[in-house]
């Protein structure tokens, strides 16, 4: 009798170790795996690291994860995103996220990689990153400028390169075109260089970078389903709004602003940064071109441009024991963001046919009440 | 009639979510992707002049009161910020702004602009925050002239340093044991312990020249230590060579500069001689590289 009460009592704790291990995943058989996985996410990745991360990615989860290389950049390398969202039968809408498309910010890839394995992580358990990848699907390019970024990698003097890897023409030696200057969205006009060797040098004309170019295509084609845009840089602490032209606003400049403040204070909450939001002309500097800009032209309401950590005491060269509490905050705002962004799409719609229908019942209700 | 209206609402009460409809307000403007929809009116009070083959926006200087989170505040606010390095710094005090709480800016006939600003400074190794006030003049007119700065804080002493300046000034007073060091912090943002206070020496040393250079249309930083090199001792001072990093914000240029540093806890951080070196643009073409 005693045997079998001690047994059970075992059998009993036995059981709720093994399920709080699972839950928390800090038992003896799962902590290497994760204490491996969770260094991955504190380390910056080179291009070939990544690639193969986005394999490992689709291969693990094969039932919300695919990719699609959809253009090349100047030196011929794919530019792929992983797109991750539940299978469905009809047509979703869609949230877009780049990172990288300057390639000295090295914090911004890390934080799209972040970024998936957060909602790969938590999707099965958390009912709203499930709601949401049930009803979305997110387009999540962890590199743009690829060959900038393998540029970067190269050694401490390439370490700081910014634009794109194309040759400069018409007699000009430099490389590369600043592809957040490229875009068909007021080209040429503001905050840009027709010198082939300045830092924001916007091209020989609108869309004459790949890479720009696939992301317009891209966007073009899913215009009516997107609802945000995101692309992640740094350093600055900052979000930003369209436009980049002084004296313009967005036709929802507002509703922006709100959500931008909203997403700067889901940040602080995590670890006490302060983030500034406003559109660029004011916290930042003027300029035009931009990928953010052409995403809110051609209809995308919610446009944001993040600038991670820090605010100027490493800028670009942020340490790697920073890479995990800047991704969690970040996570934070994009999540802010997308939520808002999520129910207004699938929730502001069924709640007001639902509300009408019901005052017209309680209407009718009543009516025949008194009548009878 | 009644039952079919109130099966319909439950249905929709309990099924939430149809994707297929939609109301989006405040989308922008609906254009046909093929009419390249870019024009966007260009605000009444924006001169556009042609300056060669590229358009400048003549920025409109803010006068009166500064939005805090704007950036002609931010822009002064890290001036002040490098002044007080060059006044306070040290290899183990280091000073970055945290807020500015409030600032405002005027034209002074012309001579230049005033600034007046109240701030929260942050020393970076102590972590111990102080209120500054401070007046700024930038010089207008031609030539490079560097602004003027005053400023008062309460709290940024408070961080005591005595001890371990003292201690690394004795440990590399000694001219047998010259130190060197470079790429601080390396790609990763890692650097050694031991080159630590050398990095926060450079940054101070940067001071001096980000304080010189600065002006209402630059926001500098310093990204990297390249390399510095120890000299020997003289007159008592720790002396080095450096060359620095530094990134300017509205130009997003990295500017290489090499500057002959001195330091001790006396006499404080001095710097005797800058020089801009050149941009490499040699240095860019495509290397040798597969990955």
């Amino acid at each position: 009798m005693m045997m079998l009460g001690l047994g059970s009592v075992g059998l009993v704790l036995l059981s709720l170790a093994v399920q709080s291990g699972h839950g928390a995943q800090d038992s003896a058989v799962w902590s290497r795996e994760e204490t491996t996985e969770r260094n991955y996410y504190t380390r910056y990745h080179n291009m070939s690291e990544i690639t193969a991360w986005m394999e490992q990615m689709k291969r693990e989860n094969p039932d919300v994860v695919s990719s699609m290389v959809y253009g090349q950049t100047y030196e011929r390398r794919n530019i792929t995103l992983l797109k991750i969202g539940l299978s469905s039968t009809v047509r979703k809408k869609a949230i877009w996220m780049d990172c990288g498309i300057h390639a000295r910010e090295w914090i911004a890839p890390a934080f799209c990689q972040y970024f998936v394995r957060e909602i790969l992580r938590t999707y099965k358990t958390d009912t709203k990153v499930n709601e949401m990848m049930k009803n979305l699907d997110f387009y999540i390019t962890p590199v743009l400028n690829v060959d900038g970024y393998i540029y970067s990698w190269h050694n401490e003097s390439t370490r700081l390169w910014r634009k794109s890897r194309s040759p400069g023409t018409g007699g000009c030696t430099c490389y590369g075109t600043d592809l957040n200057r490229n875009f068909y969205a007021n080209w040429g006009m503001v905050g840009v260089s027709t010198d082939c060797c300045n830092l924001f040098y916007c091209g020989t004309k609108a869309l004459s970078e790949s890479e720009a170019w696939a992301v317009t295509d891209m966007l073009g084609k899913m215009r009516e389903d997107i609802l945000a845009f995101l692309t992640i840089h740094s350093y600055g602490q900052q979000l930003l709004v369209p436009y980049g032209h002084p004296n313009t606003s967005a036709p929802n400049h507002d509703e922006l602003m709100e959500v931008g403040l909203g997403a700067a204070m889901a940040i602080k909450a995590v670890h006490g940064m302060d983030y500034t939001v406003g559109t660029s002309p004011d916290i930042l500097y003027p300029f035009l071109g931009s990928s953010q800009d052409f995403a809110r032209l051609i209809g995308i309401p919610l446009s944001f441009t993040f600038e991670l950590r820090d605010k100027g005491e490493h800028g670009f060269e942020l340490p790697e024991d920073q890479i995990q509490p800047t991704c969690e905050e970040a996570y934070a705002g994009a999540q802010h963001i997308i939520t808002y962004t999520h129910d207004k799409a699938f929730y502001s719609y069924a709640a007001t046919v639902t509300a009408t229908l019901w005052t017209t019942l309680l209407a009718a209700w009543v009516s025949s009440a008194i009548l009878l | 009639m009644g039952w079919t209206l109130l099966i319909l609402l439950v249905v929709l009460t309990v099924v939430h979510g149809n994707p297929t409809v939609m109301v989006r307000t405040g989308s922008g403007p609906t254009v046909g992707f093929d009419q390249h929809p870019n024009s966007v009116p260009l605000g009444e009070d924006i001169q556009t002049t042609t300056e060669g083959e590229s358009e400048v926006v003549e920025e409109v200087m803010t006068t009166g009161v500064l939005n805090p989170s704007h950036y002609p505040a931010r822009r002064a606010a890290t001036v002040v910020q490098h002044y007080l390095n060059t006044r306070y710094g040290s290899p183990y005090r280091w000073i970055f702004l945290s807020t500015v709480h409030s600032g405002s800016a005027e034209d002074v006939a012309e001579m230049g602009r005033k600034y007046q600003l109240e701030l929260t400074m942050q020393e970076m190794i102590s972590n111990v925050s102080g209120q500054c006030s401070a007046e700024l003049f930038f010089p207008g007119g031609e030539g490079q002239s560097a602004p003027q700065v005053q400023a008062s804080c309460e709290g940024l002493h408070q961080s005591n340093t005595t001890a371990q300046e003292e201690a690394f000034y004795q440990q590399h007073r000694a001219s047998n044991n010259l130190v060197s060091g470079n790429n601080i912090p390396d790609s990763y943002g890692h650097m050694e312990p031991s080159m630590k206070p050398f990095w926060q020496l450079g940054g101070v040393a940067s001071s001096f020249i980000m304080l010189r250079e600065s002006n209402e249309s630059t926001l500098y930083n310093m990204a990297q230590v390249a390399n510095f090199t120890q000299l020997e001792t003289e007159k008592d001072q720790l002396r080095f060579n450096y060359h620095v990093l530094l990134h300017e914000m509205i130009s997003q240029e990295i500017i290489h500069w090499k500057l002959l540093v001195t330091w001790s806890p006396e006499q404080g951080v001095q710097v005797l001689q800058t020089e801009l070196q050149p941009k490499c643009h040699h240095c860019e073409a495509p290397p040798n590289t597969t990955n």
